[in-house]
């Protein structure tokens, strides 16, 4: 026989070929059902092979990316789909509770995570629990601050959200284009201690201070115009972001920082969710267990897309022990004053929707600010 | 003969109807429909509610983003059509069959290139630290704020239009009679008054048309006053974009949509009534 196998005859070697025709079908089709197929509903950046690549491999998953920018877009997608669309959903806090509320998350079991790895802080996010059931798993967060050239102005002149006022930046000033983070930085610099939470007379005044910047403004940015405007030194300072878009112009080269001005910085936060009516939910609960990990932390922190800050101790320890140039980028060296030290202090908000007003009210404002 | 068409000739338009049904009718109604619709949490849900209507042609906003809106299309589409004429005339009248060829081939090559990709290179040139502003500092002028402005916009818009104005401007003067040109020297008309008695009148359906496809497109066009104008101030486009982005009111965006189809569809019936009146009607 074995013979035959070196040498066969004609009929022979038909006979195995044919055998072997056959059975491709069948071992194609093993091959495949093998593989999951995950939908992941996120930011840029978070499917990309960087970030899932190791994941992917080890678990024999394939990623299916739907990005979205800005909550609203992310709600609106998931409402047009049928329940079962997404396996898992990366979510900016403000929005898991309208996830939660609308249903189109399910329930986790906290035991499955790596909570005590985490800063208290973040052990019990607001609003991705309700009535002490978990919704969501905070990964990743980060600070919106202002946001500036440091060939054009000095960190001492960028301590204050009065820069933007500043005659240098006239028309040199971009907007990050939605109204949020930009109305929250101009109601600290209002003196606001709660920049969501205003009554009606202090949103008069947040509007009419607001107006005044109006001269000042160059331009109403996306995430690309804002990347390039930033690079080309067209714009000199951009209200409304933070390190997730100058941390990666910083480390590829170009003159711009981000601080926390003196009169506080806001929060964003982003946390996974499981959809609901998902078909892949064991494998939706390992990619949230692989990203919440101290070595999943460590490697988010650095994402190639924009950079953040991670809630889980563990994942400090690795990053600085595998990656201590951008743990020291983003202050989180342990052992030193770093951005717990911050939160303690108070000086950072968390960004969120409108308390008093309708988010309409503000989107209505931040349309007539741009036609201004 | 008869003047019923043929089943042949129906059955060779059937294609264009379908698609017309498919591809424009269809939308365009389901359009109007969504326009009376609601969004509650985030979800369309049908209804027949004027609200969206009234909310948007009430917005003092909107009103300033139409006219400005309008008056950089027709400013798109004048510049454009002054720009393009000397060339197509040229082109038309002084250059050889095969140097002609030649140029029309040139004047395809822009559309191989993504407009987006266009327009992202054009920043290379008009920001403060870009090239034209470098090459003024030599001179000890400058810098001008080019970029994120209406200037800046208007470069974009012209660089998206100016190609296909030249094609259609050139196709319409090479039909114009060449014997009513020479007549007109013969009767020892100048070749400036020529150009505006004789070849202007001649080509003038084309000419128009060509305005106006300059103006439609400008109109439309997102990506120039975005990302040459900084969308500041916003225009028709970038106002959909904002009303669909914060709450998801694609009813209210279907308004402005609407209603820029509906300035499309008069500028094109007004501009083509024009184009086909004759002189003195």
């Amino acid at each position: 026989m074995a013979s035959n196998l070196i040498k066969p005859s004609r009929r022979e070697f038909m006979k195995m070929t044919g055998g072997a025709a056959l059975a491709m079908p069948f071992l194609s089709i093993r091959a495949s059902a093998q593989t999951v197929n995950l939908s992941m509903l996120a930011w840029y950046g978070h499917a990309e092979p960087d970030i899932v690549g190791e994941f992917e491999e080890a678990n024999n998953v394939k990623f299916t990316p739907k990005y979205y920018t800005g909550g609203d877009n992310m709600l609106g997608l998931i409402a047009q789909s049928p329940a079962g669309t997404y396996d898992v959903i990366l979510s900016d806090a403000e929005y898991v509770q309208q996830l939660n509320a609308a249903g189109y998350i399910e329930e986790l079991d906290p035991e499955d995570y790596h909570f005590d790895d985490y800063y208290p802080e973040f052990q019990k996010f607001p609003g991705h629990w309700k009535d002490g059931r978990l919704y969501s798993v905070i990964t990743r967060f980060g600070f919106l601050g202002v946001a500036y050239n440091t060939d054009a102005f000095t960190e001492q002149e960028a301590g204050t959200y009065g820069l933007y006022w500043d005659e240098r930046l006239a028309g040199k000033l971009g907007h990050f284009d939605w109204h949020l983070p930009n109305l929250g930085q101009i109601s600290l610099y209002n003196g606001n201690a709660s920049p969501y939470d205003i009554d009606d007379v202090v949103w008069e005044a947040l509007k009419e201070k607001t107006m005044t910047l109006r001269p000042q403004v160059g331009g109403f940015l996306d995430y690309g115009g804002t990347f390039s405007s930033l690079k080309n030194g067209q714009m000199l300072a951009i209200a409304g972001i933070g390190d997730w878009i100058t941390g990666t112009l910083e480390k590829n080269g170009a003159p711009v920082r981000s601080v926390i001005p003196k009169e506080g910085g806001l929060q964003w936060t982003e946390s996974f969710s499981i959809g609901k009516g998902s078909k892949n939910q064991e494998m939706a609960k390992k990619w949230i267990q692989y990203i919440t990990s101290p070595e999943g932390q460590a490697k988010s922190a650095d994402m190639a897309a924009y950079p953040a800050l991670i809630p889980s101790k563990a994942g400090w320890k690795v990053l600085n022990e595998n990656n201590m140039a951008e743990a020291k980028r983003q202050n989180m060296v342990l052992g030193e004053r770093n951005v717990m030290d911050m939160i303690r202090e108070g000086r950072i908000q968390y960004r969120q929707l409108p308390v008093q007003q309708s988010l309409e009210t503000w989107n209505d404002f931040w349309t007539d600010y741009k036609a201004a | 003969m008869s003047k019923r068409p043929s089943l042949f000739s129906l059955v060779l338009s059937l294609p264009l109807l379908i698609w017309q049904l498919a591809f424009f009718l269809f939308p365009l109604l389901f359009l109007v429909a969504i326009s009376f619709w609601t969004v509650r949490n985030f979800q369309m849900q049908p209804d027949f509610n004027t609200g969206n209507w009234v909310r948007i042609f009430t917005r003092s906003a909107f009103w300033d983003a139409y006219l400005r809106t309008f008056c950089l299309a027709a400013a798109s589409a004048a510049i454009t059509s002054a720009i393009a004429f000397p060339a197509s005339y040229a082109i038309s009248f002084k250059l050889s069959e095969r140097a002609r060829r030649w140029l029309i081939f040139v004047l395809i090559i822009p559309f191989f290139t993504s407009y987006l990709v266009r327009v992202y290179s054009l920043q290379v040139f008009l920001s403060d630290a870009g090239i034209i502003n470098a090459l003024l500092g030599k001179f000890g002028i400058g810098p001008f704020p080019l970029l994120n402005s209406t200037f800046g916009t208007l470069v974009g818009m012209i660089t998206l239009c100016l190609p296909l104005v030249i094609l259609l401007q050139l196709f319409s003067l090479n039909f114009v009679n060449r014997d009513l040109v020479e007549a007109a020297h013969n009767l020892r008309c100048a070749r400036f008054r020529t150009v505006f008695l004789v070849i202007v009148p001649s080509a003038k359906v084309g000419l128009v048309i060509a305005a106006l496809f300059a103006f439609i497109l400008s109109f439309g066009d997102f990506v120039s006053p975005l990302y040459l104008g900084g969308g500041n101030p916003p225009t028709l486009s970038i106002m959909i974009t904002d009303i669909t982005k914060s709450g998801q009111q694609w009813p209210r965006a279907a308004v402005v949509a609407l209603t820029m189809i509906g300035t499309l569809l008069t500028v094109a019936f007004l501009s083509i009534r024009f184009a086909y009146r004759e002189r003195g009607e």
